[in-house]
């Protein structure tokens, strides 16, 4: 799968979409396949802030169980509560049905990657 | 595989009692009997002993099989450390005996034992004293964490994070988050745990680092004077996970590197067969300035040469197991101390580095070892790529070996862990190796052969993701 051209990319493998003021966060194609078939995740509340970089929620596999950093300062506005009922749908879709979280931004978004300079962290 | 409630057929018993003058109805108020009976599952005796004993000789186990899993230490231990344990005078007193007044006069002979098994583990590891306590790995590394937060509570120190390196032990930053730190993962060079990377997150407010050695990757620390400086100067604690004791027991002593806690695996390292969910000890040893915080009570030795407990420690973090932790399990590291001796100790050890080592060398021609370097008692390895490490575990279930642990730690791709003890022989580590080179060699051919393992298992492939995702822990009436 490729990575999208219109998305911002944190080095932990989170994916940022800018659509105004708000944003739309969800892991990346290599995060998913790299976990494997997901089976729990865990995302915060509606209202919640956080600070770039701190950690967000978790996602969980048969194989072991990452944190999701936020890739941006901000405010969580929405959650897809359709990933937390049907998790294989973030192996599916990651960059489009498996989104994860909708954000308000609070803050600057410079230091995430394009997809080019992120392609060069997707290796193990 | 049945259940005993598939097996169950309506009216079959194994004995049947008298009927009693009274029924419960008679005795009890209606609103607390039954609307209606148990699901209780109607067998014979015989069959439930078939039931048991088929599900016996389907347990996979040291003593049948080999069990190289990395990150477990499943040894085999010896069967006299059984026997040693199991005699009356330790299994036939009540614990609460010696809380009694005048109590010890009757369990002098367990109070030494606890007593001589914290004096063994105090010199074999350097540390000023010890706590029998805890009662898993888990709950040493709580304790230990615990005492942490005792001591800078003690001294005024303001300290709200601990360091946990990526490649330590996943217990670790859960540990510290249970006794209300923050964590603060660092990622390790080359393997490592490095000074400047630990520097750059050295704040005032670091109230300890958090390290297992050897790390999760087999490895042994080369710069630990140079952290333990560096901590020093912050009034920072040194935590030190000794899960992987086996490898480093009567070589090093982390107290005289300058580690302030260490917890011990003793159900993994001294004598206690494991991987069934306990019973466990996570035995804690502590430097000289932890000691005002120890669990109590403790046990010592008075003037005339008998023992007695001392509840006396105003600083105590109190009580962290009922009476004086599993007893059983450390008398029986007790016994293995004793048995191996000054000189069994570190020859233990060496076995088990020398066994992996050995096996690292011989697999790196057709798995690709990551760090190439002498490892400790384990070592990780990846397979080639586009082969899974899941399908080469499962090969290995086929041919009656355990597979290694898989998966982890996160930091290798497609990790395979192998740590083969020093309990094995060469021929079992060499039936290893011919194994997993014919799997690699034969899934390059034909991928197919690794994706089928295994064949003749009870079970075959499980379904993790669908076991993970739907849960279902309870049988259902029908």
């Amino acid at each position: 799968m490729k990575n999208p051209e219109n998305l911002l990319y944190a080095e932990s493998h989170e994916w940022l979409k800018v659509e105004g003021s708000e944003g739309i966060v969800g892991i990346t194609d290599f995060a998913q396949d790299s976990l494997g078939d997901i089976t729990f995740i865990e995302l915060p509340q509606v209202g919640e802030s956080f600070s770039k970089g701190q950690e967000m929620g978790t996602v969980e596999s048969v194989k072991a169980a990452s944190d999701i950093y936020m890739p941006c300062d901000c405010e969580v506005i929405a959650v897809n509560e359709e990933a937390l009922n049907n998790p294989e749908i973030v192996n599916k879709d990651p960059f489009g049905n498996g989104w994860l979280i909708r954000v308000a931004i609070k803050g600057s978004t410079d230091g995430l990657l394009n997809v080019q300079d992120y392609a060069g962290k997707c290796v193990h | 595989m049945r259940t005993l409630f598939d097996k169950s057929a309506k009216g079959r018993t194994a004995v049947v009692p008298a009927m009693p003058e009274k029924q419960a109805g008679d005795m009890l108020p209606q609103n607390l009997l039954r609307a209606k009976p148990a699901h209780l599952p109607e067998l014979s005796e015989l069959d439930v002993i078939r039931h048991f004993t088929e599900n016996s000789h389907k347990n996979f186990s040291v003593d049948g099989n080999f069990y190289p899993l990395g990150s477990c230490t499943m040894k085999y231990n010896a069967k006299v450390l059984e026997h040693i344990a199991a005699l009356p005078g330790f299994t036939q007193i009540h614990p609460l005996i010696a809380q009694l007044k005048n109590g010890e006069q009757y369990t002098q002979g367990a109070l030494q034992a606890v007593y001589e098994a914290e004096q063994l583990l105090c010199e074999i590891n350097g540390m000023k004293a010890f706590t029998m306590q805890p009662m898993s790995g888990a709950n040493g590394e709580f304790t230990g964490v615990m005492l942490i937060a005792a001591y800078h509570k003690d001294k005024g120190n303001k300290k709200t994070k601990i360091i946990v390196p990526d490649s330590a032990h996943g217990t670790n930053p859960a540990s510290a988050m249970m006794a209300g730190y923050e964590v603060v993962n660092i990622p390790s060079v080359d393997g490592m745990v490095d000074p400047d990377v630990l520097e750059k997150n050295l704040t005032d407010d670091v109230a300890a680092l958090m390290m297992t050695c050897p790390n999760t990757l087999g490895l042994f620390e080369r710069n630990l004077p140079k952290i333990v400086e560096k901590l020093r100067k912050i009034d920072a604690l040194l935590y030190y996970d000794g899960a992987n004791l086996n490898a480093i027991m009567g070589k090093m002593r982390v107290g005289d590197v300058g580690f302030d806690v260490v917890h011990l695996n003793l159900h993994k390292t001294m004598g206690t067969p494991h991987g069934g969910g306990g019973p466990g000890s996570g035995a804690v040893g502590v430097s000289e300035r932890l000691v005002p915080y120890l669990p109590v009570g403790r046990v010592e030795k008075t003037a005339e040469g008998t023992y007695r407990l001392n509840f006396d420690y105003p600083k105590s973090i109190g009580y962290i197991a009922p009476f004086l932790g599993n007893f059983s399990v450390y008398v029986k590291a007790l016994a293995y101390i004793s048995r191996l001796g000054k000189e069994g100790i570190p020859r233990a050890a060496e076995y088990a580095v020398l066994n992996a080592n050995y096996l690292r060398k011989k697999m790196e021609s057709f798995l690709t070892v990551p760090f190439d370097r002498i490892c400790m008692h384990e070592f990780v390895s990846t397979p080639p790529e586009g082969m899974k490490a899941l399908d080469l575990a499962k090969a290995l279930l086929e041919y009656g070996i355990h597979a290694p642990t898989i998966y982890f730690p996160l930091i290798v791709h497609e990790c395979l862990m192998f740590e083969p003890t020093e309990t094995e022989n060469k021929d079992t580590l060499d039936n290893l190796v011919t194994l997993m080179q014919e799997f690699v060699e034969k899934g390059k051919q034909d991928p197919s052969f690794l994706q089928q393992m295994p064949l003749t298992t009870p079970l075959r492939r499980l379904d993790e993701t669908l076991a993970a995702r739907s849960m279902v822990l309870k049988q259902e009436e029908e």
